[in-house]
């Protein structure tokens, strides 16, 4: 689940977990109904986003104690810890206090107890937020790893992008309390349904005009400037409707073609960075159309000022819907 | 990490290189003894402005504790005035039929005392053990001018009472400036003829029981607070700041308004004609000729203490309670326990910090207090601190009052040092 401050994501796992009640609709668990259910039998894990590992019980009784309410043997418990332990590499750490591990370790170890009672679904709020990046990079990869592994369905909530896109089969777009799109990460990226998503995952550009023309998957939009693009009809209007059309940077060529839409563009600014070249142009009127130059051999060198052509095709133009 | 770095600082201490050695300040006088000047004068100046708070709790607050604490071991007022009879009881060991060399020595010390104006301190010192020996020294010291041997005869024809060897005992006892018979005393114990320590009469047993009343009451009162108070903190820890900052007026409130105001209150609320008495009656709960009798007694005292000691209890647990993140229950209750398991297992114990300062606070409050229990108390609500006051005040024995407020001290440190072993000090957080 992906989506800005506010939008409702751990709400909505709140609601999973049990701790928030649903006015209405329900939630369902492997077919079954568990609105109705409270929480310590929904057989939910779930890592926080402070870990909340209890501070007065060794990390070996923070594993132990789901076992324990369960009413596990304790040398079943045990065995069980361990295993839990190893399999996040901090075997060796089971006598220690939550305290006395740095904040990578206590992820693992919050990570260990929700795994460790096998539960059907785990939660995870954000849960690392609090890490450094390199350590967040880290242990993304890892809880991937460990995702696979042990083959479990993790509802995983963030507000970074990046590790949305890294981690998850299918990312939930939240905003404004509403599931945008649903969808596996390269579909959301690609074929955005609507502007939010659009704008919200990955870098975008925008020409804001209104349909003009419909025939079929292809529309002609006027734009504002009184300048005519052709795009994908994904998520606009009849005719006359405003519209928003959403092209990914490097999906912007330079220089003429026989694309379905060319036009000029004057050169704002250009940022070298290495493997590629950020261009800001004013193209129809909008000075913050970002192009992507690749640092190929034999690339088209721009200067800041100069005039030039630039095109795209009309199915990587998405029309959605307006802001 | 810390320790290296100070082990690293060390081991550069210990190895002054060249330059450090030729280091002089402007004046020449080398770096480090101008460093160690300069911090032995900051010293100097932080001892100079700490000086007349020391001062102040040296003179108005420690020395006449000490001295009193003293006074529980130490009261010359008859020992200072017998050079004689000091003399005939060194001589004799304990159980020794006093003869005549024995009157003939308390006749003496009796005329000195008497031109000393003394006999009226020394009476008093044996009247605190047996009653009565105040006037019996007055009397006959003012006869003992007159006195002619036989002395033995002549002493017990004025006042027979001196043929007592309960008397001879005290006397023995208290011919010593130090003595341990105050804290005998204390815990309902005294001397028989022998020397040998034993009970006291039965009808004369007061203060070791009301220990045991005074902590038993104190336990009490803590208990109920610690009852009282955990819903109120937790419901202060988890509303909003703002509401709950609304409520902590409540809470404080008692301690802006004067003690004696809110003991007279729960006068007025609690006596057999006042407030909660007329309304049980006027329900027809209880008739009226049986009014239930809530105050001047052992009821009036908890009821008052508790109210009043309340928000010691309060304060402490709120301010541990308000950092436990809620996070903790939920992630019990997402691991399987119930409501009741994650608050026992989970919640209960990141209290206990608050739970053993404020315990701590409000139980050792309560085996001092005085007020409440001399205002509301009546005789069965007496604690240990009245029967304190009562001989500082009244009966004028100031050593038996020294060693009741010792013993109530050590039960004290007593308490906390268990407390350290059970739950450990460092775990007290008191706001």
């Amino acid at each position: 689940m992906l989506g800005p401050s506010g939008s409702g994501k751990t709400t909505c796992l709140m609601m999973l977990a049990g701790f928030e009640t649903a006015t209405r609709g329900e939630i369902r668990l492997d077919g079954a109904e568990i609105n109705n259910i409270p929480p310590h039998k929904r057989g939910i894990g779930m890592v926080f986003q402070n870990y909340a590992l209890f501070p007065h019980m060794t990390v070996g009784e923070n594993l132990a104690f789901p076992l324990e309410v369960r009413g596990m043997g304790k040398a079943e418990r045990d065995a069980k810890v361990i295993r839990a332990l190893d399999m996040v590499q901090m075997g060796e750490f089971g006598s220690r206090r939550p305290a006395q591990l740095s904040g990578g370790q206590q992820q693992r170890v919050a990570l260990a107890r929700a795994l460790v009672f096998d539960p059907s679904l785990v939660l995870m709020d954000e849960p690392l937020g609090a890490l450094d990046k390199q350590l967040r990079e880290h242990m993304q990869y890892e809880i991937k790893h460990l995702h696979e592994s042990l083959g479990i369905t993790v509802v995983y909530v963030t507000h970074d992008q990046s590790e949305a896109l890294t981690m998850s089969d299918r990312v939930a777009v939240f905003n404004d309390g509403e599931i945008q799109q649903l969808a596996p990460p390269a579909e959301l990226y690609e074929c955005p349904d609507n502007s939010f998503v659009a704008q919200f995952i990955g870098e975008n550009n925008k020409l804001s005009g209104t349909v003009s023309e419909r025939s079929g998957d292809e529309v002609s939009v006027k734009l504002e400037n009184g300048g005519q693009c052709k795009a994908l009809a994904v998520n606009c209007g009849g005719v006359g409707d405003e519209t928003l059309i959403s092209i990914r940077p490097e999906r912007v060529a330079i220089g003429e073609s026989v694309s379905d839409n060319s036009t000029e563009a004057l050169v704002k600014e250009l940022i070298y960075l290495g493997d590629h070249i950020r261009c800001r142009l004013d193209v129809h009127g909008n000075d913050q159309f970002i192009v992507k130059v690749s640092n190929s051999a034999g690339h088209k060198h721009l200067v800041v000022g100069e005039k030039t052509q630039i095109n795209w095709a009309a199915q990587d133009a998405r029309a959605l819907n307006p802001l | 990490m810390g320790k290296q770095m100070t082990d690293t600082a060390n081991s550069l201490d210990n190895r002054p290189t060249q330059a450090e050695i030729d280091l002089t300040t402007v004046d020449g006088t080398p770096l480090k003894a101008a460093l160690a000047n300069a911090q032995k004068r900051a010293r100097r100046r932080a001892l100079f402005l700490v000086l007349p708070l020391l001062l102040f709790v040296l003179i108005t607050f420690l020395a006449p504790i000490g001295q009193m604490l003293l006074r529980s071991v130490h009261n010359p007022s008859f020992s200072d005035h017998i050079p004689n009879l000091s003399v005939w009881f060194d001589e004799n060991p304990a159980g020794t039929e006093p003869g005549e060399a024995a009157y003939e020595a308390l006749v003496l010390d009796l005329r000195s005392m008497r031109a000393d104006k003394t006999m009226g301190i020394a009476g008093t010192r044996i009247n605190y053990d047996l009653p009565g020996s105040r006037s019996l020294f007055t009397s006959t010291a003012r006869k003992a001018g007159a006195l002619e041997p036989p002395f033995q005869e002549a002493v017990i024809a004025t006042n027979e009472k001196w043929a007592n060897p309960k008397l001879w005992q005290v006397m023995r006892g208290a011919s010593s400036a130090y003595t341990v018979d105050f804290y005998l005393a204390a815990l309902d114990r005294t001397r028989d003829v022998n020397g040998d320590i034993v009970a006291v009469d039965d009808d004369r047993k007061i203060y070791a029981a009301n220990f045991l009343k005074t902590l038993f009451l104190a336990g009490l009162i803590t208990f109920c607070c610690l009852i009282l108070a955990f819903p109120v903190a937790h419901l202060l820890a988890t509303l909003p700041l703002r509401q709950s900052n609304l409520l902590m007026i409540f809470v404080l409130l008692p301690f802006w308004t004067s003690l004696l105001v809110r003991t007279t209150s729960w006068i007025v609320l609690l006596q057999s004609q006042g407030v909660v008495n007329d309304t049980l009656v006027a329900t027809g709960i209880v008739a009226d000729e049986s009014r239930i009798q809530m105050i001047y007694n052992q009821t009036g005292t908890i009821v008052a203490m508790i109210h009043i000691l309340l928000p010691f209890m309060i304060l402490p647990l709120y301010s541990v309670m308000r950092p436990i993140n809620p996070s903790y229950v939920r992630a019990a209750r997402s691991l399987g326990a119930t409501s009741w398991t994650a608050f026992r297992r989970i919640y209960l114990p990141q209290t206990i910090p608050g739970m053993g300062a404020g315990g701590l606070l409000v139980f050792i409050l309560g085996v001092g207090y005085y007020i409440t229990p001399a205002l509301v108390g009546g005789a069965s609500g007496q604690l240990i601190s009245n029967f304190i006051a009562f001989h500082m005040q009244k009966s004028l024995n100031w050593s038996l009052a020294a060693a009741l407020a010792t013993l109530l001290l050590l039960m004290v440190l007593l308490l906390y040092w268990l407390y350290d072993r059970l739950v450990g000090i460092d775990n007290l957080k008191l706001g």
